[in-house]
């Protein structure tokens, strides 16, 4: 079977020079927004590998902060992006570093002051052809891809806490695409990446939000 | 419909009686399960784009992210309104509009991926060109861009289009592959045509290598731009005149894929072989890292 569509050919409409350091930057910078929810206070963004060695001529910096503000992949202010970050208030950093062997070569990590003062980190590769993985957040191993809406949430690690979240979408009728969990330790803190065939509603997420599994709740759009 | 061989559309559209690019918009729609205003109108926004780009590369010369590049496509330009060029003037002002789309890409402009950022000049420089030359409307391109964009789909599937992995033969050889298959059937030429300008496109950039200076997409990549534009229109002529590819094009796209993989990583768009390490781009890559 030819998975190909006439459009994976023709198209995207995107700002150049790269899909995996520009376009698929931009994504990865969009989906740190999310986890952020919304534009951070500020932000100090570590590239590795070759996003680390190449940043300046692809632009990688601009597309990540471009993402950051909420711009899509075809928005020609990127090329600008500094600046309108400086002027949105956004205080932040481009560093580089290594991050070490396992992570993909074009990979960058957010440590991010979201807008209620909080620290939020998260880690993610830009694959090529513009497709992402968010492989860490908040210290936690995850697998996000962005494509379909996600909901990300922290729980108590404790019998009962998937039904009593998974329930609650059953009875709105969202269908779950793919699931994952993950923990440190028994009986603390777990994580959990739900990803959904439908948009989750806002007040699904505060359903969600208000269950004493939970303890913290976040709905990602797909970028 | 499962389209998995130039063979299998060609044979479908003279079956039908029709070009390869409405039998690829119909082929879409079915797909996509949309109307055909819908996935044509998706497709004219694309031309849009890329008509755009052309324009802003020749008006507006910008310098590239690694200033490497910027400039040029507006100098051929001017030459192949002003000189007589040896190519003549279509051949010149083609490869200025190639030249033109890969600048606004690496000063990061907006562009459309065709198949990729790296190789996204060659197709709207033969379209504009030909839509100029032939006084087509917006609407005979979009249906072009259809009959690139089916070949495009099987080179991906059997191949590739990622210099990663089959080297610029499977970026640049593919855009200019697309490109002259569309040429043809814009200039009324036969499905066979097509194929045959198509294969023997790849025939000529079998073994290709991606060797970015300093891993941006600047040189060599405008210039190999330039070369799949020209390659395009000649080797659509070679068709439309009746001149037959030996080897039939889907042949020609396995060994394209057998050629890719046989390429060291070297030469696969690491930036560690070719011409990105000769002593030239090593002076230049430092210059650009660590100023």
């Amino acid at each position: 079977m030819n998975p190909y569509s006439c459009f994976d050919i023709i198209g995207p409409i995107m700002v150049g020079p790269s899909s995996s350091h520009t376009a698929g930057a931009v994504r990865l910078g969009r989906l740190a927004r999310a986890m952020a929810d919304g534009l951070p206070q500020a932000v100090r963004i570590i590239l590795h590998g070759s996003f680390a060695q190449t940043y300046k001529g692809h632009g990688t910096d601009l597309a990540i902060l471009g993402g950051i503000l909420g711009f899509d992949t075809d928005d020609i202010r990127i090329r600008h992006a500094d600046q309108l970050a400086q002027e949105a208030g956004l205080d932040f950093t481009i560093e580089t570093d290594d991050l070490g062997e396992s992570y993909h070569a074009n990979t960058a990590k957010f440590i991010m002051i979201n807008h209620f003062g909080c620290e939020v980190t998260m880690i993610g590769s830009s694959l090529g052809g513009g497709k992402v993985l968010i492989n860490e957040l908040n210290g936690f191993p995850v697998e996000i891809e962005g494509r379909l809406p996600a909901i990300v949430n922290t729980h108590w690690d404790q019998p009962g806490s998937i039904q009593a979240i998974t329930s609650v979408l059953a009875n709105h009728n969202i269908n779950i695409a793919y699931m994952k969990v993950f923990r440190k330790e028994k009986r603390t803190v777990a994580y959990m990446v739900i990803e959904t065939d439908e948009m989750v509603p806002a007040e699904v997420v505060e359903k969600l939000m208000s269950l004493k599994a939970i303890v913290d709740v976040r709905f990602i759009a797909p970028v | 419909m499962d389209i998995i061989s130039i063979e299998q559309i060609v044979a479908l559209a003279e079956k039908q009686h029709q070009t390869i690019g409405t039998i690829a918009l119909k082929n879409e729609c079915e797909n996509q399960e949309r109307p055909e205003t819908e996935i044509k109108n998706d497709m004219l926004k694309n031309y849009r784009v890329m008509k755009e780009s052309v324009i802003q590369g020749i008006k507006n010369p910008q310098r590239s992210k690694g200033n490497l590049i910027g400039g040029e496509a507006r100098k051929l330009y001017t030459y192949s309104q002003q000189k007589h060029p040896l190519s003549g003037a279509m051949t010149a002002e083609t490869v200025s509009f190639a030249l033109a789309v890969a600048e606004v890409n690496a000063a990061m402009g907006k562009i459309v991926a065709c198949p990729t950022a790296g190789s996204c000049g060659i197709v709207p420089a033969v379209f504009l060109s030909i839509q100029k030359q032939r006084q087509l409307k917006d609407e005979d391109m979009v249906m072009g861009l259809f009959t690139a964009a089916i070949f495009g789909t099987v080179i991906a599937y059997k191949a590739s289009i990622a210099g990663a992995v089959c080297g610029c033969q499977a970026e640049c050889g593919s855009a200019a592959a697309m490109a002259s298959a569309a040429a043809v059937e814009l200039a009324d030429g036969t499905p066979q045509q097509a194929a045959h300008a198509a294969a023997m496109v790849i025939k000529n950039v079998l073994g290709l290598v991606c060797d970015p200076v300093a891993g941006l997409v600047e040189v060599p990549c405008a210039k190999r731009n330039a070369m799949g534009a020209s390659l395009a229109l000649t080797c659509a002529d070679m068709a439309l005149a009746g001149i037959e590819s030996a080897i039939p094009v889907d042949e020609v796209i396995m060994a394209m894929n057998e050629v890719g993989h046989a390429l060291p990583a070297s030469l696969r768009e690491t930036a560690r072989g070719g011409l990105a390490i000769t002593p030239t781009a090593q002076k230049l890559s430092e210059k650009i890292f660590h100023s």
